[in-house]
Parts: C-alpha cells; structure tokens; sequence
C-alpha cells in the first residue's frame, strides 16, 4: 500500500490537498469492496485512478459522493468529514461527479438533462461558456431526449451540467469508455482547459494512453486498495510496473 | 336524447374524480414505486375533512378546497415518513400490503366513530341551480367539478412535465442515487411527493362531498375501478392518467345508456383487454 505522506510529489503549482482519503472502506450490502483507500488530491491537480476491472476505482468515487451507504475511514475535503455525510450536502460543498455509465436522464430533454444541478456555489460557468466548450452540445439542445444523442454528445452533456453547478472538484468516470478517438481527444483537450482555468480533477481510467495525457499523478487500485503511486513526470520508469498492474 | 347527454355528464363527473384519484397514483407510483391502495381512504378523510371544518369550525367549502387537501396531505406526508419508507426499495407487494393495511386502519376507524350512512354535505350556495343549455339541464355544481378537477389535472402535468421542480421528479425517479448526488434532498422531494398525490385523493374528495354524501367507505368503493383506469392508462404516466381516467368515465356514462347491465363492469372488461394486448398500459412504457 502507497503511503500518501511519501506519495510522489506532484507539480509545482499545485496546491494543498484538496482531498484527503485514508483508510476508506466500503459494502454493497454484505460484499466488502473497498479494503483501505489511500491518497490525497491537491488543489489545482488531475488525478487518476488506475486499475482492471472490479479493482474499485468506481467504488471509490461513489464513496467520496456519498453514493454508497455504509462506508468507514475518512475522507475529508476541504476541511469537511465527508464519511457520514449524504451526498446532497457533499454536492453542495462543491464536489461534483460524471458517473460512468454517464447518468442522462432518459425523461429530460437535452435542455432539463443540462440544466438539472443546481448551482450550489458561485463561479459555475455560464451556459455560454459551456456551449464554447461543446459547440455540439448548442445544436442539440433542442433534441427531445438525452438519451437520443450520441455516445460522445451524451458524455459531453454529462460533463456540461456539472460544469454549471460550481463545484471545483470533478470526479469523472471513464470519460472516454467506448467513445471514437476524436471525441476522446476533445475530451482530452477539455480537461487540460478545465485544469488550467483552476479546476481540480479525480479522474477514473483504464485507457491508460488518455490518462498519461491530462494526469499530474497516478494511484493504482487493486482488490480495493490503493497499492502505488507515482507522478507523471516518472511514468517512464514505472512503465514495466504499470505493465504488469494493468496486465496490458 | 337528454338521457344520453345526461348519462354523459355523469360519466364526466365520474370521470374528474378517477382523473384526480389516478393521477395521483401515478405520481405516486412514479417517485415512490409505490402501489398506493390507501388512496381510497384518504380520499374518504378529505371529504370528512370538509364535514369537519363545515361543524365544528364553520369553515365553508371554499376553505375546504383549500385546507382539507393540505391537512390530508400532511398526514400523508407522516404516513410517508414513518411508515412508508422504511419499505423503499423493496417488491411493489410490500407497499400495496402496507398501504392495504393503512386504508383498513384508517376506514375501520372511520366507520367505527360514523358508521356506514353517508353524511349530509351541501352544495355551496354560490353553486346550486343549474343552466339549461337547450340540449340538457346542466346542475351547477357538476359541470364546476368537471372544470375545476381538468384544471388542477393540467395544472398537475404542467408542474410534473413543464418545470424545474418536475425535471427533478422525472430524473429522481430514474435515478434518485444520482439526483441526490447533484445536491438535490431527494427524500424530501420523496415525502413532498406523496403529500402532493395524497392532496389530489383529498381534493377528489371535497370535491365528491356534495354529490355523494360522506361516507366513511366511500373511498373502497371507488379505488377498484381507479386502479382499473391506472392499469388501462399505464402506471406511472401522468398524462395517460388524465385522459384515461375522463376517457373511462365517458366510457361508464355511455355504457349507462346503450346497456346498462354492463355499466359496472365495462372498465374491468376493458382492463383485461388491454392486460392482454398491451399489458403497460396505453400510454405506459415499457421498462
């Protein structure tokens, strides 16, 4: 298991830990999924979550939203105890989450799926700001049904309405899942923008070529745990590891 | 012909008190998954809420419309918050056992302090009389419950299918987990719900007090042909409620007319029909 104090030091400009996960252990019910997570993410950083399926990447985000019930450790986010929270009042300390399965709501339209979040801080952007980003997303919006887009617009949309609410931290998961390489490169290029104008992003991949693209850091989670951890700047070293974590 | 267009606008009458009973199931069922079989009795409370505000506090229908759904409303939001929940998430059979077992409770009660004779509700006096209109002789009181019940049915669809508030009510039903991770208290929105579908059962009510007299059974005797027009219109369809349950009234007015030894059972029939053509419901979904 990583120690986090000893974690590998992330770029310059990023900040204090924004968030901080200590021994966070998770259940579906009976089934014990998370072990003992461990990292931390500064402010300002796009951090991923590397690991094969099952490993618990997903588990980890849904945990820190509250998404799972019965949780235990501690994740604390900007000074605030996460672990007996529920997730509306998580949302509203301005953590935001693009699920994998992307979440469109079949009975909205593109307008209500957009719009949906509240704004539960100040510093969102505007709708206009949003259609500069996913010009697409401007020529749907009439569409009658979310679910109607294509697989890249959907997750574009997913990513727009989080965008609005004025959260600063974003969990994505899988952003790029089953999408066509260009829509994975506007993807790519989104994030690096919302990076540079300040955001702070947790990011799950297992497309690991798109990661190494956005990342400032890496942390791989096996059997429910965090096992390694290493920046950007020394994935070469790490490449034969990272091989054999992700059996690629 | 006066017989037909009378045995129409009964069938209307009938057919605004199945619209507001069934599209308050149906928002019910939609956020709750919930087969809600106290509607009937609650819908009972809200015309014995009238009757209660008319004797003991002089309070004449025009606060009734007003106050009863809301005091109705609030029960049903206890109901929700301390029985109710803790069967979220479990088979449908759980909640229509439940609610079975609430409505017994609440009608046993009733007709233990009441009996089982109706009770005297007059019609309000800026509302008695009637108009001929040539072709019939329209009673007042009637055609305004038609008029008033289609306009709270539309203001219902609008609020659901139109507004912010109703975005959140669709999404959460598809997917609350995640609605409540955007920041949204979803088990509010839950309680809040179900008082507003109670509400629409206790409007139906007042509504009905005049024309039907208040009885504490009142409610059994109608949430049968209600749930018959949920499961024609499609469970969890806001709008298909609506029509259907107008639809079906005029359906029961005309059968009245042409063969009335069928007149009883023409919704059931129906019913079965659509079960086997089209087992969702006319306008329901398939999930």
């Amino acid at each position: 298991m990583v120690d986090v104090k000893t974690a590998p030091d992330a770029p310059a400009k990023a900040g204090a830990s924004l968030l901080e996960i200590r021994d966070l252990q998770a259940w579906y019910g009976e089934s014990h999924v998370l072990h003992g997570i461990n990292f931390d993410v500064r402010t300002g950083e796009v951090v991923t979550l590397l690991g094969r399926n099952g490993a618990g990447k997903t588990s980890t985000l849904k945990s820190i939203m509250g998404m799972i019930a019965k949780r235990t450790g501690s994740a604390r986010f900007d000074g605030h105890e996460l672990i007996k929270m529920h997730s509306d009042k998580i949302a509203r300390l301005g953590v935001a989450i693009c699920p994998e399965e992307r979440g469109i709501f079949a009975s909205l339209d593109v307008r209500e799926n957009l719009m949906l979040p509240p704004i539960v801080r100040s510093g969102g952007l505007s709708t206009e700001q949003i259609f500069e980003l996913f010009p697409n997303l401007k020529e749907r919006l009439s569409s009658s049904q979310g679910t109607k887009l294509s697989g890249g617009e959907q997750q574009m949309l997913a990513i727009a309405r989080i965008l609005r609410t004025g959260a600063r931290f974003l969990m994505l998961d899988e952003p790029t899942e089953g999408l066509a390489p260009v829509i994975i490169q506007q993807i790519g290029r989104t994030i690096q923008r919302l990076k540079s104008e300040g955001f702070t992003i947790l990011l799950v991949e297992q497309n690991f070529r798109f990661a190494s693209t956005v990342a400032d850091r890496f942390f791989i989670v096996e059997h429910g745990k965090v096992i390694d951890g290493f920046a950007n700047s020394e994935l070469q070293a790490n490449m034969d590891k990272l091989h054999t974590y992700l059996g690629v | 012909m006066q017989a037909l267009y009378a045995q129409l606008l009964v069938g209307l009458i009938n057919g605004s008190f199945y619209a507001l009973l069934s599209l308050g199931l149906a928002v019910i069922f939609g956020m709750l998954n919930i087969i809600n079989f106290a509607h009937g009795a609650l819908y009972m409370m809200g015309a014995f809420c009238a009757y209660f505000l008319l004797n003991i506090f002089g309070l004449n229908y025009w606060y009734a419309l007003v106050l009863a759904p809301i005091a109705v409303g609030i029960f049903g939001m206890l109901l929700e918050r301390t029985l109710l929940k803790w069967i979220a998430g479990l088979d449908h059979l759980y909640g229509l056992l439940l609610t079975f077992g609430i409505a017994l409770i609440i009608q046993g009660v009733f007709q233990n302090y009441f009996g089982s004779s109706g009770l005297p509700y007059a019609i309000p006096p800026q509302l008695q009389g009637g108009m001929n209109l040539g072709f019939m002789f329209l009673p007042i009181y009637r055609g305004w419950v038609v008029v008033f019940s289609l306009v709270v049915c539309i203001a219902t669809w609008y609020l659901i299918e139109r507004t912010r508030l109703g975005a959140y009510l669709r999404a959460a039903t598809e997917n609350p987990n995640l609605v409540r991770a955007f920041g949204i208290n979803v088990p509010r929105m839950i309680t809040l719900t179900y008082g507003l579908g109670i509400g629409l059962a206790a409007l139906a009510g007042v509504l009905s007090a005049p024309i039907n007299q208040v009885r504490p059974l009142m409610g059994a005797d109608l949430i049968i042909v209600v749930f018959a027009v949920v499961v024609i219109g499609g469970m969890g369809s806001i709008m298909g409620s609506v029509i259907t349950g107008f639809a079906l009234g005029v359906v029961e007015g005309l059968t009245k007319y042409f063969y009335p030894e069928a007149s009883n059972t023409v919704v059931f029939v129906l019913m079965v029909l659509v079960l086997l053509v089209k087992p969702t419901g006319l306008t329901g979904r398939a999930t």
